[in-house]
């Protein structure tokens, strides 16, 4: 039985030794190669990309509050889908009081030019003795409009209920090859009040800005530029009763920088 | 997440650090940069002296060597570089692919060369020899050979992934194959982006009977382009910011001169229109002479490539424009007519013209014919005017010519845009250029009239485009589409200067297959600027599950259509395009297609060899990002193999 056995594997050896023999004399007198198999991700064309932009972070100037404001965004993603992340808020340098909100979207390009978002955003705000902070359900398109306007405008729930919306556009034009100018405007609504944050129903606010940078590198760019915001309405009214200005024109000298 | 963060913050930190590095340098070696050019040319310095002698001493002994009657080589490029063939009963050439600096007008750069050299050896073969090229790895990455326009069998065609698996770290690939045709070729890699970094040389095959191009000397002149930055930033800059590279910008300083010209309203139509579109009206290439320094054989325009020749004699410049990045080159030689004969390894009927464009991965063979004894300057510009490659022919060492200056940049015009054009446009090109440019193809210079938008002189009525818009990676569709093949190009034939066309272009030989087209493949061409996604049919290679089928030794008409509004230039490996340019069976054969904005044109096509084989555009940033498909051509049986090969 176990000499059968052995007798029986010599022997498969024997012709497993004929058969490659045979394998290799054939593949060698074809002197082909197997190519391989047909596949399509192997190209640089679908990578994880990264970006972040500081837009704006700029020291503002205006009637004594002289907030540090930024305004940043980038993404992590592929060409169609994204990680979308926006930072923007202001803080007054002359005393504690600031504003932020921050954003955490899932970006799907919907066309050639346009992205759709939806995500969440958490806004805070901040003085030296109150804090106060809520969430928001966000939905918004952001892209390239005609006429070369960067446009980004939402739709916001909050976790109240409350209701807005904001709208952001830009637009660059070359003075010269390194210096470019840049207006900007930005508003925002509201449905429903919501006086411990200030926002009034109706059309809540508008900002004109005009920065003028110029790229030492594409990546770095210095500006100065003036921004004019307005508060309108009723969210004009809140800030008055606190002894605001509902108006506010300042000087600003910042920096745009992206990797 | 806080690594994250650091790891970015140190990156943005270095990034600027890096950048102000750089302004300050490009400041200060803006003006520095001049001047020794001007000091070279001028006194012809000693270092300059002293490689001509050396290129001098190599051009003999290449004219001595039996294998190349004639031939000669000077001052092509540094030491260690000299012509390649095969050697020993079994034709062998041995290949090293490894790093080394490469010093480029002064300026030590990264590159990947062969054999220590950049651009790579000629190589110099003969048709109908079965030649052994031991390709050596020595990068930690892998890399490829590419014999561009060369027919071997497809394992041996050099494109990892579809042809074969590459060529790991420290490892040999033996390519063997048999060279059945002649002409002047190149080679380089198609790994990543490898080619940026200087991986391409010239290769020449010798024919087996007479040439039918006669000559007394020839040159092998490589174009292409250098950056010191790593390819793979440049690639992302891209990605993240339209035009980055583009500082030849319609700026408001150019506004107010079109409207001192056209008028206020007119010129605000223009830009408004532009706008509209979300385009612009410079985007001429992705990447500018603002990063590259352009090359002639290797050389930066401030070190002079140089090449002698006998007045009266013959010379034959073998131009291979191995760009690899993104440039299309504008080639003239001020003082001299150039008879083209040889295009794509083709030999064509001669054609007597002052100035060619060559796209990317074409090669143009000219004859030129210098009678006086004195110096020429071979000018190439980019596409855009962002910069030049230059060399100087004469008739003895140290001899300098006029560089001629820059042109203006072109700009697109509507018909670009694959628009037909309408009144306001003709009222805009007051600078002549642009009219003068978009005049040239579809209309019989100033024969259109107001009412009349069916143009009578027009020679094809346009294709229009079908309702696929091709998906977000397609960001312009060309809605009417031009023959344009006897239109030389954005920004050329408005001078004065005869520049060749594709109609210009007739074989030598007639072409073997008669039998008309049994069927056709029709492919666009597309992308998106803004995102710098590049696709054939908005679809991305990524996206593409299989192969796009061609029957072994079919007969089939390929249509490409170009949507995008950038000129591209398309190389389909393994098979010939006979390009329908109306000289029947003496349409040229080509291995790159340089298409035209809203181009439609058409090749014939009989795939004689069996196999996988990529087809791309050869601007290596758009094959990257997609612009890529592989053509499988199989036999009835659905095999890729020759008979006798049992795999499939």
């Amino acid at each position: 039985m176990n000499i059968g056995q052995t007798n029986f594997s010599i022997k498969l050896n024997i012709l497993a030794i004929i058969v490659a023999f045979f394998a290799t004399a054939i593949s060698s007198t074809a002197q082909a190669q197997k190519a391989p198999e047909y596949n399509n991700d192997w190209l640089m064309d679908d990578q994880t990309l990264y970006f972040f932009m500081a837009d704006r972070l700029e020291y503002n100037v205006n009637s004594g509050l002289n907030p540090v404001v930024f305004d940043a965004q980038g993404y992590i993603g592929k060409d169609l889908n994204k990680f979308w992340f926006k930072a923007e808020g202001e803080a007054l340098t002359v005393e504690t009081e600031g504003e932020m909100e921050f954003q955490g979207l899932y970006s799907r390009a919907i066309s050639a030019y346009f992205d759709v978002q939806a995500g969440i955003r958490y806004d805070v705000a901040y003085t030296a003795n109150t804090n106060q902070s809520r969430g928001f359900a966000v939905l918004g398109v952001q892209g390239l409009a005609p006429y070369l306007f960067e446009v980004d405008g939402s739709i916001a729930v909050s976790d109240a209920g409350d209701v807005s919306a904001s709208f952001e556009a830009e637009y660059d034009f070359p003075i010269t090859q390194r210096l470019w100018g840049q207006p900007r405007l930005e508003t925002s609504a509201a449905v429903q009040e919501v006086p411990e944050w200030g926002v009034g129903s109706g059309l809540n606010n508008i900002g004109l800005g005009f920065r003028l940078r110029y790229e030492i590198v594409r990546e770095f760019a210095p500006y100065v530029g003036i921004s004019w915001n307005r508060k309108l309405g009723q969210t004009a009214d809140f800030v008055r009763d606190e002894g605001g200005s509902a108006s506010t024109l300042g000087l600003v000298g910042g920096v745009r920088m992206w990797f | 997440m806080l690594n994250l963060f650091q790891h970015l913050s140190q990156k943005i930190l270095k990034r600027v650090q890096d950048d102000i590095c750089l302004y300050l340098e490009f400041f200060s070696s803006k003006s520095k940069n001049r001047f020794t050019m001007k000091d070279q040319d001028n006194s012809n310095t000693i270092s300059r002296r002293t490689f001509l002698r050396y290129a001098g001493s190599l051009a003999a002994f290449a004219g001595a060597s039996a294998v190349l009657p004639g031939y000669a080589l000077a001052g092509f490029g540094q030491p260690k570089r000299d012509v390649l063939t095969p050697k020993g009963p079994d034709n062998i050439i041995d290949l090293t692919i490894g790093h080394m600096s490469k010093d480029i007008d002064g300026k030590m750069g990264k590159a990947i060369g062969v054999n220590g050299s950049v651009p790579a050896p000629l190589i110099r073969m003969q048709e109908g020899q079965e030649v052994l090229i031991r390709v050596k790895n020595e990068l930690e990455e892998d890399t490829s050979i590419h014999w561009h326009g060369i027919l071997p069998p497809f394992q041996m065609d050099g494109v990892p992934n579809v042809s074969f698996d590459g060529i790991k770290p420290g490892t040999t690939f033996e390519y063997r194959y048999t060279l059945n045709q002649n002409g002047t070729y190149w080679y380089h890699s198609h790994s990543k982006l490898q080619e940026q970094f200087g991986h391409y040389g010239p290769l020449i095959v010798d024919p087996a009977g007479e040439d039918p191009v006669e000559y007394d000397r020839e040159y092998p002149i490589v174009l292409s382009d250098f950056t010191f930055e790593d390819p793979y930033e440049v690639l992302e800059n891209n990605i993240k910011m339209e035009g980055y590279y583009n500082y030849q910008r319609r700026d408001v300083g150019e506004f107010l001169s079109d409207v001192k010209k056209n008028g206020f309203g007119n010129a605000m139509e223009d830009y408004l229109d532009w706008g509209r579109m979300r385009m612009s009206a410079t985007d001429l290439l992705d990447v500018t002479g603002a990063t590259y320094t352009y090359l002639m054989n290797g050389h930066g325009p401030a070190s002079n490539w140089n090449a002698l020749f006998k007045p009266g004699e013959k010379v034959r410049l073998r131009f291979i424009n191995a760009g690899a990045g993104t440039t299309a080159f504008d080639v003239r030689i001020p003082g001299l007519e150039m008879t083209v004969v040889h295009v794509d390894g083709q030999d064509v009927e001669p054609v007597p013209i002052d100035e060619f464009r060559i796209g990317i991965a074409e090669t143009y063979d000219v004859i030129v014919e210098p009678k006086e004894e004195k110096p020429f300057t071979i000018f190439a510009e980019s596409l855009d005017r962002s910069g030049y490659a230059r060399g100087t022919l004469a008739p003895r060492e140290g001899m300098l010519a006029a560089v001629p200056d820059l042109r203006p940049r072109p700009q697109r015009s509507h018909k670009d845009m694959g628009m037909i054009m309408h009144m306001g446009d003709m009222d805009m090109e007051g600078d002549g250029m642009k009219m003068k440019e978009m005049d040239h193809g579809d209309m019989d210079h100033g024969k259109m009239n107001h009412g009349d938008m069916k143009m009578p002189a027009m020679k094809e009525t346009p294709v229009k485009h079908g309702p696929d818009k091709h998906g977000p990676g397609a960001a312009a569709i060309a809605q009417n589409q031009f023959n344009r093949l006897d239109e030389p190009g954005i920004g050329l034939g408005n001078d004065g200067r005869r520049v060749l066309t594709y109609s210009d272009l007739k074989k030598l030989e007639p072409n073997v297959d008669t039998r008309p087209p049994a069927r056709e493949v029709e492919l666009h061409l597309t992308g998106n600027m803004e995102r710098y996604m590049w696709s054939f049919d908005g679809k991305q290679f990524h996206e593409v599950d299989s192969p796009l089928i061609f029957k072994h030794n079919e007969r089939l008409r390929l249509i490409l259509v170009n949507d995008t509004m950038m000129e591209h230039p398309i190389h389909l490996h393994g098979m010939w395009m006979e390009l329908e340019n109306g000289n029947g069976e003496y349409n040229p054969r080509k291995h790159t297609l340089m298409m035209q904005p809203a181009q439609r044109l058409s090749a014939l096509i009989t795939p004689r060899d069996k196999g996988r084989w990529a087809f791309h555009c050869h601007i290596l940033y758009h094959m990257e990002r997609g612009m890529f498909r592989v053509v499988q051509v199989e036999d009835e049986n659905g095999s890729i193999y020759e008979t006798g090969e049992d795999y499939g």
